[in-house]
């Protein structure tokens, strides 16, 4: 029987604010245990959580970006589970009012562009981590992370495929980055997200039972994970078997899911609304102010850029890959005219610059303006391609400006026919027998003088004219 | 007359003039405490040390004219608001040797108003009682009859200033635990509009329902505590940016013309006969200076009680998970593993009335039964608001009962949870609706025990209640009866 995978995901992403969601502690990661706390994140007696309102605006331009109905009135409500890295013994997230529901993502695909529901967006804190000690049977509690923001994304359950999955992920990430609201950093856990995974037979409407998935930090570990729950799944359907609702954690070393042994029972988690926040007040006015700040996100972007510059799909994805790229991009673009030319550019060897040293373009060496005149210097035929090539590695390493470096190394393009045509006479005069075979309709000999020019001229002949030249004079 | 004896207002005079001083006041609190402490039990600690510290720097800033509207009065303070590096119980055994490293709100108020702090008074665990007979830390006594129970859960409190043992204490009441031990020992106690005065650094019971409040020996020392401790706190979400009035200037102000609504749902059968006589005096009083009684109804005053023994516990399963033996507090000695931690840790630490509360809140907020009982009690609740919206439109101020009966004796009710729990039944529903309420003494029992009137009136209109409170203090000549220790 042909199965049909049905998947949703639920992705928690780390907000970039400075200071905590209820507290003024800072949210800085690598502070030495439990230096970034105070009474209220560390849940004492009598403390009373105060929203930071940074964490709401952030919310909300994500809730925009993703086409979300922003409900006005959204309030917090208490998740209440014991663990030890809870310290007040409950969270802190939204239940039955979060801050926006009904959205939507349109996300690329190799069968096209597919639109994937998103449920809801809430805000939550975070918990903090767990240290267990290898060598003793003691656990250490660090509550650094408690109360850091988070945002809570959860898809509607219409994903059909790991990449699919990998792409709508893919395309979250991308749009909280530009947004500037989290680093994106999935290792240090900016980032995360638990699958949900059942099959059904194709055709069929109700849903199967399904499957908790847990601790895939990367997208590639998130499409494995899928695509080895799924087999594992069809494997047991076609053998006659039943799916066990559970939570499995996907083993990365072994390539497996594994049922979560211990912790995990049927929580009941007994949510209500939290008496010591009032109610989140969201109106017009503030929602108009957030959507205000909000960047070009990156699929507009890249539909711009193919449109404006006339680029080709794979060249405006890769150049909106950040936000950071794509504004050097359309600064180096704009200033040198050019914007194919300065689309190879930037990807080609500045973009392999920045990866061999593992830059981004916040901080790449070489400013937009500089490449623009860069380009410009060629364009105008005062230095070859190939010179340039040369050029912008040293202003990569030096941090100099190209006319800079052109006028030190006297890198200009011979463009004076005589003073080539000198260079040219020499060289014929110095190999009578390859002018010879050359004459005789050897023409392969061709690109020998072509070397011997270049090597004379130290690479900066003009191609072009060299060309002529040496035509014209090697004719008998 | 002894120094312990005087009010705050009376004490403040002789302090700010030069008749005594701040040492010595407080040097006559502690005799006085080390008299009758061992039969009354009012604290759970003395803060002897930081006091006279205290009292010291209250006689410096006295002689350098820097003077605060309580310098060198010494209060006491439930054991429940948290005090910077000395002891906050609670009454529970899970908070024994807590240290908070921050002040409550409300302390850091009252240190800069330069008062001076005896102690930490005795209560209820966590405050879940009515009798203060549920501490870790043993009952405290009525001080007009020590067979009997001051009422609770500040029982501490309110027996510490009707026994001179403080000028002044705090107490936090969420569902009466100011009004009902006030109205028990004979003494003034408000609670507050819910917002009014900050509950950060109140160890929570019920969030909703938690709000500060005063025990006084007088209605004009309510009204200077007010002054205090009321106003907008940002480290509260809840607390209520509203303008806070000189709560003296409702003293000594007539209520002619007011109109006082008299509930017919607070005057029905199983009201004590003498209580019933006491507070139908207090109002004739009142009418007899000009004010108009007229009967009001609040028709869902039936289902406070319930409405109430669900909110609160549902809040405090919630609250109280935060004592789990991880980070501070109790913790059970060599468990197995996590969950054995847990269990013997909550099983010593608490006690069974907090164990029994803990366990009503998460039945009542469990998957299946949320709809049922918490959010059907949030749905009366919003009825029990409406009530008294209503009502207020009609009258300036309610007078109730403050309690049903007496102080009653040691143990009698505490093997009956149902019975306990009706002992709040005319306090419950000012927290339920957030409203400010009063107890002022009104009379007494012919066995000699106080009785308590109370006043409630619309959201942040406690000047109305001090100015009835106050009225009805010179209707009724100052009761000379000291309860004999």
């Amino acid at each position: 029987m042909e199965y049909e995978p049905v998947i949703g995901l639920e992705v928690h992403a780390q907000l970039l604010t400075s200071s905590k969601i209820f507290c003024a502690c800072s949210t800085a990661f690598g502070a030495p245990p439990n230096t970034n706390t105070c009474p209220v994140c560390l849940g004492m007696p009598g403390v009373l959580p105060v929203l930071n309102r940074k964490v709401v605006e952030f919310a909300v331009k994500m809730a925009l970006a993703t086409n979300c109905r922003i409900n006005t009135y959204n309030r917090f409500a208490r998740k209440n589970y014991f663990y030890p890295d809870l310290p007040k013994g409950y969270q802190i997230s939204q239940y039955a009012l979060p801050l926006a529901e009904d959205g939507h993502l349109i996300v690329e695909t190799a069968a096209g562009k597919k639109r994937i529901g998103i449920t809801r967006i809430h805000m939550e804190e975070d918990a903090g981590k767990l240290i267990h000690d290898e060598h003793n049977p003691y656990s250490y509690v660090d509550l650094n992370r408690t109360g850091v923001p988070l945002i809570e994304i959860v898809s509607e359950p219409d994903i059909h495929s790991a990449e699919e999955a990998a792409a709508y992920l893919r395309a979250l990430h991308e749009i909280l980055v530009y947004l500037g609201i989290c680093d994106g950093n999935m290792e240090e856990g900016s980032f995360r997200c638990d699958a949900n995974v059942s099959l059904r037979p194709k055709g069929q409407e109700a849903f199967g039972t399904r499957t908790e998935l847990k601790n895939m930090n990367s997208f590639r570990n998130v499409q494995r994970a899928l695509e080895y729950e799924i087999k594992r799944q069809e494997y047991i359907l076609e053998g006659g078997g039943e799916i066990v609702q559970e939570t499995r954690l996907w083993d990365d070393s072994q390539g497996v899911t594994n049922p979560m042994r211990g912790k995990e029972e049927a929580h009941d988690y007994r949510y209500f609304p939290d008496p010591d926040l009032v109610t989140v007040h969201i109106d017009e006015t503030w929602i108009e102010e957030i959507r205000k700040t909000l960047p070009e996100l990156p699929m507009a972007r890249r539909e711009r850029l193919q449109k404006e510059y006339g680029l080709p799909a794979y060249d405006a994805g890769v150049l909106t890959s950040s936000r950071a790229l794509a504004d050097y991009y359309e600064e180096a673009a704009r200033l040198c005219g050019a914007p194919k030319i300065a689309a190879n550019w930037v990807m080609g060897d500045l973009l392999k610059l920045l990866n061999e040293e593992g830059k981004t373009f916040d901080a790449c060496p070489v400013g937009a303006a500089s490449l623009a005149r860069m380009i410009r210097l060629i364009e105008d035929g005062t230095i070859s391609g190939k010179i340039a090539k040369e050029l912008l590695q040293e202003m990569y390493a030096a941090g100099k400006e190209p006319e800079e470096i052109i006028a030190e190394r006297g890198l200009v393009q011979i463009t004076d026919e005589g003073a080539l045509k000198a260079v040219i006479e020499e060289i014929l005069a110095a190999n009578p027998a390859q002018v010879a075979q050359y004459r005789a309709g050897k023409e392969k000999v061709f690109g020998f003088f072509v070397g011997q020019a270049m090597k004379a001229t130290g690479g900066k002949a003009n191609p072009r004219l060299l060309n002529d030249l040496l035509k014209r004079m090697l004719a008998p | 007359m002894e120094l312990y004896e005087l009010t705050v207002h009376e004490l403040h005079e002789k302090l700010v003039s030069g008749e005594t001083t701040a040492r010595e006041v407080l040097d006559a609190y502690y005799r006085r405490i080390e008299a009758v402490e061992d039969r009354v039990h009012a604290y759970i600690s003395l803060m002897k040390e930081t006091a006279y510290a205290q009292a010291e720097e209250a006689d410096r800033s006295i002689r350098e004219g820097r003077i605060g509207p309580l310098t060198g009065v010494p209060i006491a303070l439930k054991d429940i608001c948290c005090t910077r590096g000395f002891p906050t119980t609670c009454a529970s055994r899970i908070l024994e040797n807590f240290r908070p490293p921050y002040d409550a709100t409300v302390v850091a108020r009252l240190r800069a108003a330069g008062a001076v702090f005896t102690g930490k008074t005795n209560m209820d665990e966590f405050a879940m009682g009515s009798s203060t007979e549920t501490s870790y830390f043993g009952v405290t006594r009525n001080p007009w009859d020590l067979e009997r129970i001051p009422g609770g859960s500040s029982g501490g409190s309110a027996a510490a200033v009707a026994a001179d043992e403080c000028a002044a204490a705090i107490g936090s009441d969420t569902g009466g635990s100011i009004r009902q031990p006030a109205a028990l020992c004979g003494v003034v106690g408000m609670k507050p509009t819910y917002g009014r005065v900050s509950r950060f650094g109140l160890v929570a019971f019920a969030s909703s329902l938690d709000q500060i409040g005063p025990f006084t020996k007088d209605v004009r020392d309510c009204a200077i505590l007010m002054n205090v401790i009321a106003g907008h706190d940002p480290r509260e979400s809840t607390s209520v940016p509203v303008e806070i009035p000189d709560y003296r200037a409702f003293l000594d102000r007539s209520v002619e013309g007011w109109k006082i609504g008299i509930p017919r749902e607070y005057f029905m059968e199983g009201i004590d006969p003498e209580v019933r006589a006491a507070v139908e005096g207090a109002a004739r009083a009142l009418e007899g200076s000009g004010a108009k009684l007229i009967e009001v109804s609040l028709p869902h005053t039936k289902y406070c009680v319930a409405v109430y023994y669900i909110i609160a516990p549902a809040e405090a399963s919630s609250n109280l998970a935060r004592y789990d033996g991880v980070r501070y507090g109790f913790r059970a000695e060599d468990p197995r593993d996590l969950l054995e931690m847990y269990k013997k840790t909550r099983s010593a630490g608490f006690g069974a009335e907090v164990k029994r509360r803990i366990i009503i809140g998460t039945y009542v907020l469990s998957s299946g039964y949320y709809e049922a009982y918490y959010k059907k009690a949030s749905q009366v609740r919003a009825l029990i608001r409406e009530d008294f919206d209503r009502v207020f439109a009609l009258c300036d101020v309610i007078l109730t009962p403050t309690t049903p009966t007496a102080a009653f004796r040691l143990g009698e009710k505490l093997d009956d949870p149902i019975q306990m729990y009706l002992s709040d039944i005319f306090t419950i529903s000012a927290n339920l609706a957030g409203i400010p309420g009063i107890s002022v003494p009104c009379g007494f029992t012919g066995e000699g025990l106080p009785v308590g009137v109370q006043f409630l009136a619309p959201h942040f209109e406690e000047g109305r209640l001090i100015q009835i409170g106050s009225a009805l203090s010179t209707l009724m000549p100052r009761e000379v009866r000291r309860p004999r220790l």
